[in-house]
């Protein structure tokens, strides 16, 4: 007799929930599950894959309505900490944009220029409770007279603050080496020459996208962890790119999916939404992201069950290649092996560095865990899809 | 072996004696100097990797201690804000004697103060700026 296919709806998950009978396990307990029972058994078994990521994520950003003032004000240009929001919306909303300098930031004039505040550092001092210098001018008009206000904020002054990531979690990155002569700074890190690291930056197997590499189970609506609150998934991404290079278990081998995510600036915790200063390159922000994955079957089940040793990225000259804009693969290498500390490129061992923290990444897997198991997390089911690879549409 | 980063403070009354070559001929240590200066009141800095049995550079260290040398450790003055740092690891690219690496297979960013060469590298190159001199800057300067 033929075995029924196992499936499982995201109602009957949060039954479970309500119902303190949830199984949920972080993604890398899954690996073993997967291994020692196979998919079969392991959908059975396991309700839910928590994941997680913490890394620079440059297209971060947060909204704010700083309030009418007065006399009121339509505020043309606005500065937080003397970082330039953008102001081009209604009369007193902004966005801050992570990677945003300082207004006096010397840059890179002195080479490589240390970046020491910016937009990502504004968002983290809000959340930390911190007062923010807002200065704002107008050119006036009829019903917003005044020209120029200068007060301090903090977020709980602030009517409305939410921070909404044009792109985060990519499911791959390149490993950056460099093949120059010189030392280089860019936002893959500090690269020595001759290939002297290699830098890379996901959470590998715990990574949100590596485990559901066709979107199976995420899009807008999907609740998640974000910067220490409750998030949602808006859509896909910028440069979400399904149809990227996949290797033969599905999972792509150079940049593909992304998301877009959005969440209460008021609710989250500056532990995990942290200002980023990269030497010679500039400002960020450093996003925890975390989304469950719903055994909904098997297949599911198989993708969550996926290892460093499985997944892999291209290795890409950012010394003469990149800039160039011809990013060529140098070759392939696994999570696995990225993680050992050394790969082996060019007959040479070359060590790598991770600029994506792992041991916050397991953090917010089990964080999420935990909300999970206590009932405090519901599942929420997509109400669109992220657009899939056409690979697997036609499969 | 056992080596230390240490700065040496020299008072003006014995910056003109040969100090650092008895380190060698008395104690059989090996040193690296990473900066000498002679200021304008002639007291002198000297900030070096000294290297050798623990024993001898233990009477090394009181040899020079007992010249009125000030000696200091400087792995002490690089500090860590440990609520600053998320543990990514852009650190490891750039430290040159390991003082910052990561303990497998956890992925936690280690620093170990004694392997502190206080060379500065990591202070810009950690995104969260977790890396703190907390001594007189002017003495690798």
């Amino acid at each position: 007799m033929a075995q029924k296919k196992f499936t499982r709806t995201i109602n009957e998950i949060n039954r479970k929930i309500k119902d303190g009978k949830v199984v949920v396990v972080t993604a890398d307990e899954m690996v073993d599950i997967v291994k020692k029972k196979g998919p079969k058994k392991a959908a059975r078994e396991v309700d839910v894959v928590t994941t997680g990521t913490f890394a620079p994520m440059c297209s971060s950003g947060a909204f704010l309505n700083f309030g009418h003032t007065k006399p009121a004000i339509k505020a043309s240009r606005v500065w937080l900490n003397s970082v330039p929001a953008y102001a081009g919306v209604a009369a007193v909303d902004v966005y801050i944009g992570a990677t945003e300098p300082a207004e006096d930031d010397p840059l890179n004039r002195v080479h490589p220029g240390q970046f020491k505040y910016g937009g990502g550092h504004v968002i983290h001092d809000l959340i930390a409770g911190k007062r923010i210098n807002l200065v704002a001018t107008s050119y006036g008009t009829d019903c917003y007279p005044n020209r120029e206000i200068k007060k301090k904020v903090t977020l709980a002054d602030l009517p409305y603050a939410v921070l909404l990531n044009p792109r985060n979690a990519y499911q791959n990155y390149n490993c950056a080496i460099n093949l120059s002569k010189k030392t280089i700074y860019t936002y893959m890190g500090v690269l020595k020459p001759n290939a002297g690291n290699a830098n890379y930056s996901t959470s590998g197997q715990l990574s949100p996208l590596f485990n559901d590499p066709y979107y199976l189970t995420m899009g807008l609506g999907t609740r998640i962890f974000l910067g220490g609150a409750k998030g949602y998934i808006i859509g896909p991404g910028t440069q979400h790119n399904p149809n990227a290079k996949r290797g033969k278990n599905g999972i792509p081998i150079e940049p593909a999916g992304t998301l877009m995510v959005k969440g209460d600036l008021k609710e989250m915790d500056p532990r995990w939404v942290a200002g980023v200063s990269m030497l010679g390159y500039g400002c960020s922000l450093a996003v925890g992201v975390g989304v469950p994955i719903p055994i909904l079957n098997e297949e599911i089940a198989l993708y969550t069950g996926i290892s460093d040793d499985e997944i892999f990225t291209r290795i890409i000259d950012y010394g003469k290649d990149y800039p160039k804009g011809k990013a060529s693969s140098l070759g392939l290498v696994s999570y696995a092996e990225l993680k050992s500390g050394t790969i082996r490129f060019d007959g040479h061992d070359v060590s790598t560095v991770p600029l994506s923290s792992y041991v916050r990444a397991l953090e917010i897997a089990r964080i999420l865990k935990r909300w999970i198991e206590k009932g405090k997390f519901l599942l929420a089911e997509a109400q669109e899809m992220l657009p899939t690879a056409s690979s697997y549409i036609t499969k | 072996m056992y080596s230390k980063m240490l700065s040496l403070r020299f008072p003006k009354t014995i910056v003109n004696e040969p100090v650092t070559v008895n380190l060698v001929k008395k104690f059989d240590l090996s040193f690296n100097i990473l900066k000498a200066t002679i200021y304008p009141r002639k007291e002198g800095l000297m900030v070096l990797e000294l290297s050798g049995h623990r024993k001898n550079f233990q009477r090394g260290i009181r040899y020079l201690k007992g010249l009125g040398v000030k000696v200091e450790s400087i792995g002490q003055d690089i500090r860590r804000d440990e609520d600053k740092c998320f543990q990514c690891g852009a650190c490891t690219a750039v430290c040159p004697t390991g003082a910052l690496y990561i303990e497998r297979p956890e992925m936690a960013v280690i620093f170990d103060r004694e392997k502190c060469s206080a060379c500065e590298l990591c202070v810009s190159a950690c995104l969260a700026r977790a890396m703190e001199v907390r001594f007189n800057k002017s003495l690798l300067y």
